[in-house]
Parts: C-alpha cells; sequence; structure tokens
C-alpha cells in the first residue's frame, strides 16, 4: 500500500498526513508541479494554504500540473483523499460535490472535536463501525460544507456523508453537521477534520489513524 | 499588457448564508446608519484583457465558482 502525498507551495500538513500513512503503508512525497504519481494506490491531498488560498480556496492548487494526473487517477477509480485545504482542491476540481465556505463566525477555529461516522461501508472507513465517535481536530477559516439541496439529498440518500458533527460540535456551520463525503464511485473522500493530527494517543486521540488503516487493510 | 478593460463582480448566491454581509448589517445601526437590509459582500476584478469574449469562461472556470456565486461582466469601452 502506497501512499502519495502531494505538496502544494503552502501546504502544511503534507508532513504529517506522510508520518501518519507511513505508519500504515509506505508514503511518499508528490511535487505538485510534477505529473507524476510515482505508481502510487492512494493520492492524499493534505491541509494547508496552497498557493496562498488566493481568490478561493483551492481554486489555483486544482489547476497545479499534478492535479492532471490526480483528477485522471480519480477518474480510473484510484483512491484519493482530501483533508481540509484537500477537500476544499476536490470541490474545486470537480472531484467532490458541493463547496467549503467561510466558518459562520468568520472565524479560525482550532479544537479538537468529535464527529460521528456515518458510513463505515467505503475502503476509507471500513475498519470503524457506523456510528461510532472519533475525536479528531479541525483547523480552518473556510470549512462550512455547502450543496444546493437537491445535491444534499442526493449525498444523503446515496451514503456520501460519510463523517458529521456530533451534536453541538459543528465548529463552522456546515449544512446538516456535514465534516466529510465522498463522491458517489466511492473513491474520493474529503474531510475538513485532520486524521493526520490523531494518529497517536501521546496528543490526545489516535482516532485518525484508523482512517488511514481502514485504506490500508481495504486495498490490499 | 494593455487591452480592454474590464470588471468582474463576484458575489455570494442569494440564499446562501453570507456572514460578512451579515456582520457589516449588524455593524451599520451602531455607527447610527438605520434602515440597512440585505446587505452581501462580495469580491471586485479588475483586469485588462486583449479578448473580452473570453470573459464568461475564465469566470466559469476560475474567478467565480458558480456554484456558491454570481457573477456579473463589466466591460468598458473603447477609450472609456
Amino acid at each position: 500500500m502506497k501512499f502519495g502525498v502531494i505538496s502544494f507551495p503552502g501546504s502544511c500538513d503534507d508532513v504529517d498526513a506522510r508520518l501518519a500513512a507511513a505508519r500504515v503503508g509506505e508514503a511518499v512525497a508528490l511535487w505538485h508541479a510534477d505529473h507524476d504519481l510515482a505508481g502510487v494506490d492512494v493520492v492524499v491531498i493534505p491541509g494547508g494554504f496552497s498557493y496562498g488560498d488566493y481568490l478561493r480556496a483551492g481554486a489555483i492548487a486544482r489547476f497545479a500540473p499534478i492535479m492532471t494526473e490526480v483528477i485522471e487517477f480519480a477518474r480510473e477509480g484510484g483512491y484519493v483523499m482530501g483533508i481540509c485545504n484537500g477537500f476544499q482542491v476536490c470541490c474545486e476540481a470537480g472531484l467532490l460535490p458541493g463547496a467549503l465556505l467561510t466558518n459562520v463566525d468568520r472565524r479560525f477555529v482550532c479544537r479538537q472535536v468529535t464527529v460521528e461516522l456515518v458510513n463505515a461501508d467505503t475502503p476509507f472507513t471500513a475498519g470503524l463501525q457506523a456510528g461510532e465517535l472519533l475525536s479528531i481536530p479541525v483547523k480552518h477559516t473556510t470549512g462550512r460544507y455547502y450543496a444546493p439541496p437537491q445535491t444534499l439529498e442526493r449525498l444523503h440518500a446515496g451514503g456520501q456523508v460519510v463523517l458529521r458533527y456530533a451534536a453541538g460540535q459543528n465548529p463552522n456551520g456546515s449544512l446538516d453537521d456535514i465534516a466529510g463525503v465522498i463522491n458517489e464511485r466511492g473513491n474520493v473522500f474529503g474531510l475538513m477534520p485532520h486524521p493526520e493530527h490523531a494518529v497517536d494517543p501521546l496528543t490526545g486521540s489516535s482516532d485518525g489513524l484508523e482512517l488511514f488503516r481502514s485504506l490500508a487493510t481495504a486495498l490490499v | 499588457m494593455g487591452g480592454v478593460k474590464a470588471r468582474v463582480l463576484v458575489r455570494p448566491k442569494a440564499g446562501i448564508l453570507d456572514p460578512q454581509g451579515a456582520a457589516v448589517a449588524r455593524a451599520l445601526p451602531a455607527l447610527g446608519f438605520e434602515g440597512v437590509s440585505e446587505v452581501r459582500v462580495g469580491r471586485l476584478i479588475e483586469l485588462e484583457l486583449t479578448d473580452p469574449a473570453r470573459l464568461p469562461e475564465m469566470c466559469e472556470r476560475l474567478l467565480a465558482n458558480p456554484l456558491i456565486e454570481d457573477y456579473e461582466v463589466l466591460v468598458e469601452r473603447d477609450g472609456g
């Protein structure tokens, strides 16, 4: 199981994502300006502020050279996990439905939140149980998930809402407390919480590691 | 580079909560400006370009996110 973590100028969670992935498999760095996915099984688009997040979060990164390959990879069924800024990039690239808007209170939020696993029937969550609560940090200003009403309906009906903030935990005003969604095909997963920052009990929680482990196990 | 001057106005779509607009709407009465509602804060992009016919495509693909934003293109007349 080989994970590739993209580094854009302005990425800041790429190293943590590589370290997290390396606990369950092989992890390599991918460079934004390359057109090479190095034969990885999973592409991780990490958190940060790619290309300064000018214009809109993820809007410029979506056109990075490597994204041509990532979009093609996803189209062929390759696994893509977009975390925070990576989630924003996936939405801008049309790999995931919806968009991330400025937090409802307009403030940067940085705290541990409890999220509920809604759908365990995905390769990203197969090692967990539906209804399970996970403790994972969030840190963002642009994390309010939005999708038009018909899209939301479809997401709920199709099990595409994979993670939601537990009652009273929604940190950003996301519609229906949505914290993470998967595409219809089930190979592109985006989430605002940072599983790569929750991989060791030493720092409070290792619940995030389970997402990486699920994927590593499911794809063997 | 030169060319035609244009402005693109990008606004949050109707129905989408705009916290920035809401904050401004709350701040105005505090300064004595009553009777203001429906404040929406958007973005103004000024540019010069040789082929203004391509502006709508630029807006669709990069300058705006059509899922969450409306845009309006204003092209200045020659010499304007």
